[in-house]
């Protein structure tokens, strides 16, 4: 198959037959040169750890290091324990909250898409500020924000007559507060993404749409929403693989187990994987967990892809 | 047609204001940020909030790099994120190139087995990855903080769909006149995907920056933590100190801020595209 690069009479030989086989002969050993280093990097360092949390999660991790096989006995602990359940309620209920980032970003994408609208970029920037800044700095301030006592919230709040709750260690009310914090960092992204949908659709829709007297409203659900629903399905579906993976926000937000005993109400299902994995030292368990968060993706994922087939605007 | 003159105009104030009052929401935590950076502890923490400073602090920046490894932990994010930026450039580019236009065996098996990574949740790896570094004897270390994201899926996808969008005459031109196919990558194909290069240089900056998991797992002492997870740590201090701590965060992610409102154009056009399909 291989023949040294650039042995001059294969070429000829070969330019007569096929032309999607001469490249195979004159490459030789190049492409694994230029594959390995990456192909190598991705086996070592991702492929080969699927393979060992799969194995991990079916044992016990010793004191001394080395495994024993215990089959499904990790998950038939973490399925008793009611963590996994408070967990995967705190990831749906973030998932879903930060899902708003969407109609958001779709009214203020159209907004932008006005004709001949002035600044359109600079709006574009301060919408897209908040998903850039990293989310350890932006959440100290937000914690400021949500703070029980001399909090911005709860001073706000009290204008109208409402006593804040604790938003930090009150169970419920910290998985609201971090997922405001996800919307507000997720819609400048959105908006970048349906920008560009939006760019695409021919201006004459809209002109003959206002011709016979459509409404700006009537225009936007008419001929906007349908024909950025691919974008849409894609950003929910981006939007719900890392709302599942939510751990950065909240750790920087809520603290550790050590700092904030109500941690256990408020966790994720990652937060559930770091306490297992790196605090407490279950790893097998933490394993188990990296499986859920796994399967519970690619439910949700596969699902999408089903329900889109219904709703999805296709040309 | 008669009526346009007029809606527009008018039409158009209604979506400034709109996007604005927007703006302002997007905005307040920064600004919010920055006011209480140069507030005193005491005003951060009185209990009706004091919307402007009495003295403007300064001198809370100072405390920074007084109180906190700051420093190390800037050099730290520095160093990683540059080599990184490197190694996923020059792995990645050469991979996609490869598997955008070369034959070889196994091809089809090896993309679908990296791009397949793409859609496994980080955590399904992380621990393994923290016992090769652990046996390696590179916990804490820069080499341990860097290893895994040296490579990565998302830039092969990106720089393979960049070069498979190239025409294929420009090669085959190089090709007859006797270059061997690393010159037809580095002298031909290469420079004409520089927008895409920029765009994987800037995601994999981002990320790298504010990554917060596997710098949390892998160091323990602040000394050797880059930002993200040394400014994450600070919560958990009884005794902290609001302003500086803020000052902290705002010198910590600046950088990026920068770097994006700098390029923001591209970063935007990039993104959008990359979103598109």
């Amino acid at each position: 198959m291989t023949s040294p690069p650039g042995s001059a009479p294969v070429v000829p030989k070969e330019s007569g037959t096929t032309k999607t086989r001469r490249p195979l002969r004159r490459d030789g050993i190049w492409p694994w040169l230029f594959v390995a280093p990456l192909v190598g990097g991705v086996a070592v360092f991702y492929l080969w750890p699927i393979i060992q949390t799969a194995w991990f999660s079916l044992t016990e991790f010793g004191v001394f290091g080395g495994t024993t096989f215990t089959g499904l006995s990790n998950y038939q602990e973490l399925f008793a324990d009611p963590d996994l359940y408070k967990s995967i309620g705190n990831t749906l209920l973030y998932t879903v909250i930060v899902l708003l980032n969407i109609p958001i970003a779709l009214v203020v994408a159209s907004l932008l898409n006005t004709p001949g609208l002035r600044f359109a970029a600079v709006y574009r920037v301060l919408y897209f500020l908040p998903y850039v800044a990293m989310p350890t700095a932006v959440a100290m301030v937000w914690r400021l924000i949500f703070n029980g006592d001399f909090g911005l919230l709860n001073y706000v709040l009290g204008w109208f007559g409402i006593d804040g709750p604790y938003w930090i260690s009150t169970p419920g009310a910290a998985v609201v507060a971090v997922s405001i914090v996800g919307l507000w960092s997720s819609v400048g992204f959105s908006v970048i993404v349906l920008g560009a949908a939006l760019k695409q659709i021919p201006p004459e829709l809209y002109e003959a749409a206002e011709l016979d007297g459509a409404s700006r409203w009537r225009r936007f659900r008419a001929i906007t929403v349908p024909l950025v629903t691919p974008s849409i399905a894609f950003l929910s579906v981006v939007t719900v693989i890392a709302g599942f993976q939510l751990f950065d926000l909240l750790f920087a937000v809520l603290g550790n187990s050590y700092s904030n005993p109500t941690i256990y109400d408020s966790m994720s299902l990652v937060y559930m994987f770091y306490e297992a994995g790196f605090v407490t030292n279950e790893k097998g368990l933490a394993a188990a967990v990296a499986m859920v968060v796994l399967v519970l993706v690619a439910l949700a994922t596969l699902v999408q892809f089903r329900l889109q087939k219904k709703w999805v605007h296709v040309d | 047609m008669l009526t346009r003159p007029v809606g527009p105009r008018r039409n158009n104030i209604v979506v400034h204001l709109a996007l604005i009052a927007g703006a302002l929401v997007m905005m307040f935590p920064f600004v919010w940020q920055i006011l209480m950076s140069l507030s005193t502890n005491a005003e951060v923490q009185s209990v009706t909030p004091h919307l402007w400073p009495h003295e403007l602090q300064w001198g809370n920046y100072a405390e920074v790099f007084r109180q906190l490894p700051f420093l190390h932990q800037l050099r730290t994010s520095a160093l990683i994120t540059v080599i990184r930026v490197l190694a996923q450039i020059a792995f990645c580019t050469l991979a996609g190139y490869a598997f955008a236009r070369m034959h070889f065996r196994g091809k089809g098996v090896m993309l679908a087995a990296v791009l397949s990574i793409l859609m496994v949740p980080s955590q399904v790896y992380l621990l393994p990855q923290y016992q090769i570094v652990q046996d390696l004897g590179l916990l804490g270390s820069l080499t341990g903080l860097l290893l895994p994201g040296l490579f990565s899926a998302f830039g092969t996808f990106l720089m393979r769909t960049a070069f498979l969008a190239l025409p294929a005459e420009l090669e085959e031109a190089a090709r007859l006149d006797g270059a061997n196919p690393f010159q037809v990558f580095w002298h031909v194909m290469l420079p004409l995907i520089r927008p895409s290069i920029s765009v994987l240089a800037i995601t994999s900056t981002l990320w790298s920056w504010n990554e917060l998991l596997w710098p949390l797992v892998v160091t323990t002492n602040s000394d050797d933590m880059p930002l993200s997870a040394g400014l994450a740590t600070l919560i958990n201090d009884r005794t902290v100190n609001y302003p500086v701590v803020l000052a902290a965060s705002l010198l910590a992610t600046a950088p990026v801020l920068i770097l994006f409102i700098a390029l923001q154009r591209r970063v935007i056009d990039g993104l959008a595209t990359s979103g598109l399909k």
